[in-house]
């Protein structure tokens, strides 16, 4: 009778724990998601989404911002995610046990934890400074090489997850490989791969740091990708540290679009997770 | 079960063809000898089941007939692997073309991520170019063949995963005919169902016998006798004895055999 009683007391015990921590953490995500919300949503007009950022003291919106960091979250997705993928499928079907994979897998991971703002400096250190200006592009590059280990990671975890008889059954067939992979392993882990690359691009949309030495930003209206570009992150960063109120202002707002748009991004991975799993 | 005398007549039938044969087969796994100096023959369009305790070597033996083994690089095989008198174990076989023509069911059903009409196009597609019609033609075929057709006729988009356990593996068999192999194997392919589905592929394998060369690795022993045709029984990698069925079950000629039958042993 003692020892159940022990038993109970220390369930509750870990119990209480738990739910304490959980509180803990939950407590400041929703104290973050409530001050953006309540110091962004005043922000949100349809002059954010029509004008440029403004000079202090004028009137203005992001308008320039946010459509650069549509551009340059895109293109990098769009070059980051095929070399991602690849890279991942040779890890996790031709090079399980060569050196190769083995010295590619640690280096994606020193790189998948390498700090943002190192590459940054290395995007400017091999473009910016010699082509002797800040661009859209670089920026898009810093990007694409922040995508690729997450994309790798993810890709290879996954394609890791199919069994092995699936693959068998599709080489008794006599399926080449590449058709095993791209018809088969790649199709069974569809939705897992497509998590790592939403997640990819919901680390990108906020990153600061790089796109500060290679876009850096720019007032005005441009799609020019050989010119410095303007994009979320930096314009908060610019904006909410100067005294100016509207800037201030603005830059909530910023973030309040950023918070949503990953959030939305979140919750689209989890759908998309929910619907292959129905099967 | 079957007369006895149907199924030795059968043993010294004119017609009685070599499929496939082993000679002085060995197969290794990395150092270990997994099995040794296999000689067999496999009759066309007979059932040969492989019996034997876990670990005996017979599944070994099914995956190398379509040479399964080459996916893994510490696996390899000596000797000779005849399939219609050439042996498949050389280098210069086309392991695509082979497979084409050797075909396998695993012990688990393995539907592929794909619609049911799909999942037995793919296979199809790999050798042939068929058009629209034909491939329809050969999917309703495959499906007839495996006795799924009228289960799932009016639901060929669906997903293969969305099959009970049974359909899916008899879906995994129309997969497997719809390539038009001249050889099945069968690797446990009813451990993992219920009796009724258990049932049914045994139904089918009779009925599948009229067009293809069957190769069937079981457990189960009241299986192997039911629906094969030859009975090979092997242990600690060594073919023991290999005969008509009737003949390896009421009368084996070794005494081991007897043992690992009546359930003394193993």
């Amino acid at each position: 009778m003692d020892l159940y009683r022990r038993r109970r007391l220390t369930n509750r015990l870990a119990l209480g724990l738990s739910m304490a921590a959980m509180s803990f953490g939950l407590f400041w995500l929703i104290w973050i998601l409530w001050t953006v919300l309540d110091l962004g949503s005043a922000g949100i007009t349809l002059r954010l989404f029509t004008q440029m950022t403004p000079a202090p003291g004028s009137e203005g919106g992001l308008a320039n911002a946010i459509v650069g960091s549509l551009i340059m979250v895109g293109l990098a997705t769009a070059i980051g995610t095929p070399v991602g993928i690849m890279a991942g499928i040779y890890l996790a079907e031709y090079g399980r046990q060569s050196w190769l994979g083995s010295v590619t897998r640690f280096i994606n991971d020193i790189l998948l934890s390498a700090p943002s703002i190192i590459i940054g400096l290395f995007i400017y250190a091999i473009y910016v400074a010699h082509m002797g200006k800040f661009s859209g592009f670089a920026g898009v590059l810093a990007l694409a090489v922040i995508v690729v280990p997450v994309v790798v990671r993810t890709t290879e975890n996954m394609l890791l997850l199919v069994p092995n008889s699936l693959r068998e059954a599709a080489f008794a067939l006599g399926a080449p490989k590449w058709s095993v992979i791209s018809r088969i392993t790649l199709r069974a882990s569809a939705a897992g791969v497509v998590t790592g690359i939403l997640l990819a691009v919901a680390r990108i949309s906020g990153e600061t740091a790089p796109l500060l030495f290679t876009a850096l930003s720019n007032q005005f209206w441009s799609l020019n990708l050989n010119e410095p570009m303007a994009n979320l992150p930096v314009t908060i960063f610019k904006f909410a540290m100067s005294p100016v109120k509207d800037w201030q202002e603005l830059a909530w707002a910023g973030v309040f679009l950023i918070t949503l748009g990953v959030l939305g991004l979140n919750i689209a991975t989890r759908v998309v997770f929910r619907e292959k799993h129905k099967l | 079960m079957n007369d006895t005398t149907e199924a030795l007549g059968s043993a010294t039938d004119d017609l009685l063809e070599v499929q496939m044969a082993f000679r002085n087969f060995d197969f290794y796994y990395g150092k270990y000898h997994a099995l040794k100096n296999i000689n067999l023959e496999i009759y066309k369009r007979r059932v040969t089941a492989f019996i034997g305790p876990s670990g005996c070597g017979k599944s070994t033996l099914l995956r190398a007939m379509n040479r399964m083994f080459d996916l893994y690089p510490e696996q390899r095989a000596t000797g000779e692997l005849l399939l219609d008198g050439a042996n498949i174990l050389a280098n210069s076989v086309d392991l695509n073309s082979l497979r084409a023509k050797v075909g396998m069911v695993f012990q688990k059903p393995t539907p592929f991520p794909m619609s049911i009409y799909d999942n037995i196009a793919f296979g199809v597609s790999l050798h042939e170019k068929l058009s629209k019609g034909q491939m329809e033609e050969r999917v309703e075929w495959a499906l007839k063949k495996a006795a799924l057709w009228d289960e799932v006729k009016d639901k060929l988009k669906q997903s293969g995963m969305s099959l009970s356990g049974g359909q899916q593996q008899r879906l995994c068999i129309a997969r497997g005919i719809a390539v038009k192999p001249e050889v099945l194997l069968l690797d446990e392919p009813t451990s993992a169902l219920d009796p009724i589905s258990t049932m049914r592929i045994e139904e089918l394998i009779d009925e599948l016998k009229e067009d293809f060369t069957i190769a069937i690795v079981t457990h189960n022993m009241q299986q192997a006798a039911r629906i094969s045709d030859y009975t090979a029984y092997m242990y600690l990698g060594e073919l023991i004895e290999f005969g008509v069925t009737d003949q390896i079950f009421i009368k084996p000629e070794k005494k081991q055999t007897e043992d690992y039958i009546t359930g003394r042993f193993g």
